[in-house]
């Protein structure tokens, strides 16, 4: 009655598809429900004792249609969807989707709506790389950071409310331009934030980059060579840090990058550290470009004049921008209707993430966490 | 009284209220150390930790262990019932029964064993099985990986623990816990500062042999869900949690008594008296203690925000007047009585400044990968510790046969540890570097 019980519980185990292992190999799922999977990923490890022998992502957990939404939505309806996809980014999320379709409308924001785009853009960048920073650290065992992160992550998040009302699937964008004027002290709050943020960055740094443990444990963990990068299409921080100088930001500048003075950092061996000091050094540039564009806001209007129903030409379009974790793309076909034939989108943590098992291999189960961690994924844009 | 209790059992009566206490008061201590931790943690990361369950959290434990023993109890359907219903005994009775020989203060102890450091030792460690079973009994990887890890680091670890404590040994000549603290007094100095480097090797072995962070590999949350605990909840996995806290407690206690001079006051020798009485100076020092933080509470608890708070704050203010009181009378009572209060008094000062360390230490490095542990123990540590015994034996060489300053003849050793130290520390990070060289060509071959 009991082993009948069992059975019913854990299903029919003759059709369990079985694989032939070596003597002292084990299958380990990790996920969908783990702590450091970043959300719903789930990685088969096949390990031998701590040391994965193969491993393989399987993702679609939180796969909700976003792409098909698109194509029952106007244009404009479209555009909280986005929000959904890096869920800790949504600022970027939709920047890059308002300047795809104004690119397909053939319009341009005012200069003074591009302007704070890139303030709020950036701000956003910050977040995600604090949120990102906290996680990881977390991941590898340093249990305080992620505290310190999140303190300042508030204050950003502080000035979206401030902004538009929300703090994480904000929708600050419209197409064509801002929906909202800056609010009375957004200059500054957003000066006092990036004044205060330096300091903050090197505290971070006190308890993480000389640290002897941390080190052991990023130095040489997920090796990523250039040329592999680009081969799988990895970018953003993670393909910088292999050695690669490319930047959506400088390579084909949108929004008012090209107003600004900023670096992109790069390191050489690819490995998980010099993604972290990447990804460090990148909130410095980020604050850099804050505090130029906070100086001067030029005046005028924050919307361009492009009506009130969008009916974009029929065509298509693509368009990206650099997001936190990498390059964003937007490809988006149009009928000449008021909604999208079809919206693609260029996710990069799911091209990142394509990268792990490449990582993974030869790798023990604490570099896994580590590995996951600094490709910075958030599972809303993997699975859209 | 005496007559009411034939003459046989009477030397069993107080060792056996000793245990009834300890085993009472024990679960409640590892309760309120969590809390403690919790809100040193609070401290460390900016926020406050437990605010609700009473003032500052101050209910929060007995909430948490209500909680914990209403919980479902769940035995996993693969499991190995007996095995897995046994596991966590292991764990806590192994644990509880190492406080039998070790003395909180002179007049507290349930044994005063000859060999009561082996003893204690011995004991803490069976409690691996505890672990180890349990591991296995869940049937599920994610708990065999953590006991495996587990075994390996208690096995490594044990060994450079052991000889850190073997060079005091060597200084005090005994095994009993008392004659040590007794030789601590006769020396005139806590064996810490005479051996520092084995003092130091036994507090890194002591956090890993009670698998804490940055060596928590077992329970390594991040990476093995919660090691060899995943499939224990409620009462059960409080057993294990027991078990933690009061191996904690037990290593500090070791720490404590072998080199930081167990129950002994500081400057124990000396012994300056307050004019016209036989009360010495320093010995105020304990109730005054006791009454700032009474006062602090007092000062505390107008402030709590709801009435019944501001009962509790003001109850816990009472119990340090209490406690402040009982420390201050035992100043008037008989020596043996004024020993065992102050000599707990400062026992336990002791063992949680020690356990503070390890929270300190908690918050603040990140975790290390199996394979660096494993270098760490038996790279770093082992032959450090052997350098240390050795180096202690010279010592003891040139104070017996050559007339030396004992301090005078530790301070080669001290400096020759110092060196091999660094030597190790230096030949590390060449291995490192080669090491991330291979990884590198490794994956440039998988193309």
């Amino acid at each position: 009655m009991k082993a009948e019980r069992e059975t019913a519980a854990f299903g029919n185990a003759q059709n369990v598809e079985t694989t032939v292992l070596g003597a002292d190999e084990i299958i380990l799922n990790m996920g969908p429900q783990h702590p450091s999977t970043h959300g719903v990923l789930r990685v088969k490890l096949r390990l031998d004792g701590e040391r994965v022998v193969d491993s393989e992502c399987i993702i679609g957990y939180l796969h909700r249609g976003v792409e098909k939404i698109a194509e029952h939505r106007s244009y404009q309806q479209f555009a909280p969807y986005v929000d959904r996809m890096d869920y800790v980014a949504a600022v970027s999320n939709g920047l890059g989707y308002c300047e795809a379709v104004e690119k397909l409308l053939g319009a341009e924001a005012p200069l003074r709506a591009r302007v704070v785009r890139t303030i709020l853009t950036e701000l956003q960048r910050i977040a995600s790389h604090l949120l990102w920073l906290g996680t990881h650290a977390l991941d590898i065992g340093a249990l305080t950071p992620i505290f310190y992160a999140f303190r300042e992550r508030e204050e950003i998040l502080k000035i979206f409310e401030k902004y538009c009302g929300a703090r994480l699937t904000t929708h600050a964008f419209r197409i064509g331009g801002l929906q909202y004027e800056t609010y009375d002290t957004f200059e500054r709050d957003v000066k006092r934030f990036c004044d205060d943020l330096g300091r903050k960055i090197d505290e971070y740094e006190t308890l993480l980059t000389a640290n002897r443990i941390w080190l052991g444990r990023t130095r040489g963990v997920g090796v990523l060579s250039a040329a592999d990068a680009i081969a799988l299409g990895v970018t953003g921080p993670a393909l910088r840090a292999s050695g690669v100088k490319w930047d959506v930001r400088k390579a084909m500048p949108y929004a008012a990058y090209d107003r600004y003075e900023f670096d992109i950092p790069t390191r050489d061996s690819g490995d998980t550290y010099d993604r972290y000091s990447v990804r460090i050094e990148e909130m410095r540039q980020s604050r850099r470009i804050c505090l130029q564009a906070v100086e001067d806001i030029p005046g005028g209007p924050i919307m361009a004049r492009i009506g009130k129903v969008l009916k974009p030409p029929p065509g298509e379009v693509y368009h990206s921008v650099e997001g936190p974790k990498g390059e964003l793309g937007y490809y988006i076909v149009s009928d000449g209707t008021i909604q999208p034939y079809r919206v693609r989108v260029r996710p990069p943590s799911f091209l990142n993430l394509q990268a792990f098992q490449r990582m993974a291999k030869g790798a023990m189960i604490a570099d896994v966490v580590a590995i996951i961690g600094s490709i910075d994924i958030v599972l809303g844009e993997v699975d859209r | 009284m005496s007559h009411l209790i034939p003459s046989s059992i009477l030397p069993l009566v107080v060792p056996v209220l000793c245990a009834v206490v300890i085993v009472l008061v024990l679960p409640l201590l590892a309760g309120y150390i969590v809390l403690v931790e919790r809100k040193v943690m609070a401290g460390m990361q900016a926020r406050l930790g437990p605010m609700r369950v009473g003032p500052h959290g101050l209910l929060q434990p007995i909430a948490d262990a209500l909680k914990l023993v209403l919980k479902e109890d769940i035995i996993p359907a693969r499991a190995d019932k007996v095995m897995f219903w046994l596991a966590p005994l292991v764990s806590v009775t192994m644990a509880l029964l190492a406080y039998s020989a070790l003395p909180i203060g002179p007049a507290f102890q349930i044994a005063d064993l000859n060999v009561g450091l082996l003893f204690i030792v011995a004991v803490s460690s069976l409690g691996i099985y505890g672990i180890v079973l349990g591991g296995w009994a869940s049937n599920s990887h994610y708990s065999l990986l953590g006991a495996m890890r587990s075994a390996a680091q208690l096995v490594s670890y044990e060994t450079a623990g052991g000889l850190a404590l073997a060079s005091v040994l060597l200084l005090a000549g005994s095994l009993s816990m008392k004659d040590i603290v007794q030789a601590q007094l006769d020396q005139g100095i806590w064996f810490a500062f005479y051996v520092p480097f084995g003092f130091f090797i036994y507090l890194v072995a002591s956090i890993a042999e009670t698998n804490r962070a940055p060596f928590d590999l077992p329970e390594a949350d991040s990476e093995i869900v919660a090691g060899y605990m995943t499939e224990y909840s409620g009462f059960r996995w409080s057993l294990y949690f027991l078990a933690e806290y009061a191996n904690m407690i037990i290593v500090a206690g070791i720490a404590t008594t072998l080199f930081l001079g167990g129950w002994l006051r500081p400057l124990a020798r000396y012994r300056d008296h307050f004019p016209g009485t036989s009360v010495e100076l320093l010995d105020a020092v304990p109730p005054l203690l006791a009454l700032a933080v009474a006062l602090y509470c007092f000062h505390l608890a107008p402030k709590q925000p709801v009435k019944i708070q501001k009962l509790v704050m003001a109850g816990a203010g009472g119990a340090c007047a209490v406690v402040a009181l009982a420390l201050a009378g035992a100043l008037f009572a008989p020596a043996s009585v004024m020993q065992g209060v102050h000599g707990a008094f400062w026992f336990l000062l002791k063992v949680f400044t020690y356990i503070y360390a390890f929270m300190w230490f908690r918050f603040t490095f990140p975790r290390y990968r199996f394979d660096q542990l494993m270098r760490l123990g038996w790279r770093f540590l082992i032959p450090l510790a052997l350098v240390n015994v050795i180096g202690v034996g010279i010592a003891i060489v040139l104070r017996e046969q050559f007339d030396w300053n004992p301090f005078l003849s530790l301070v080669p050793t001290t400096l020759a540890t110092l060196g091999v130290a660094m030597w190790l520390v230096n030949d590390d990070a060449p291995a490192a570097a080669a090491n991330l060289e291979a990884t590198i060509a490794q994956s440039g071959d998988g193309e």
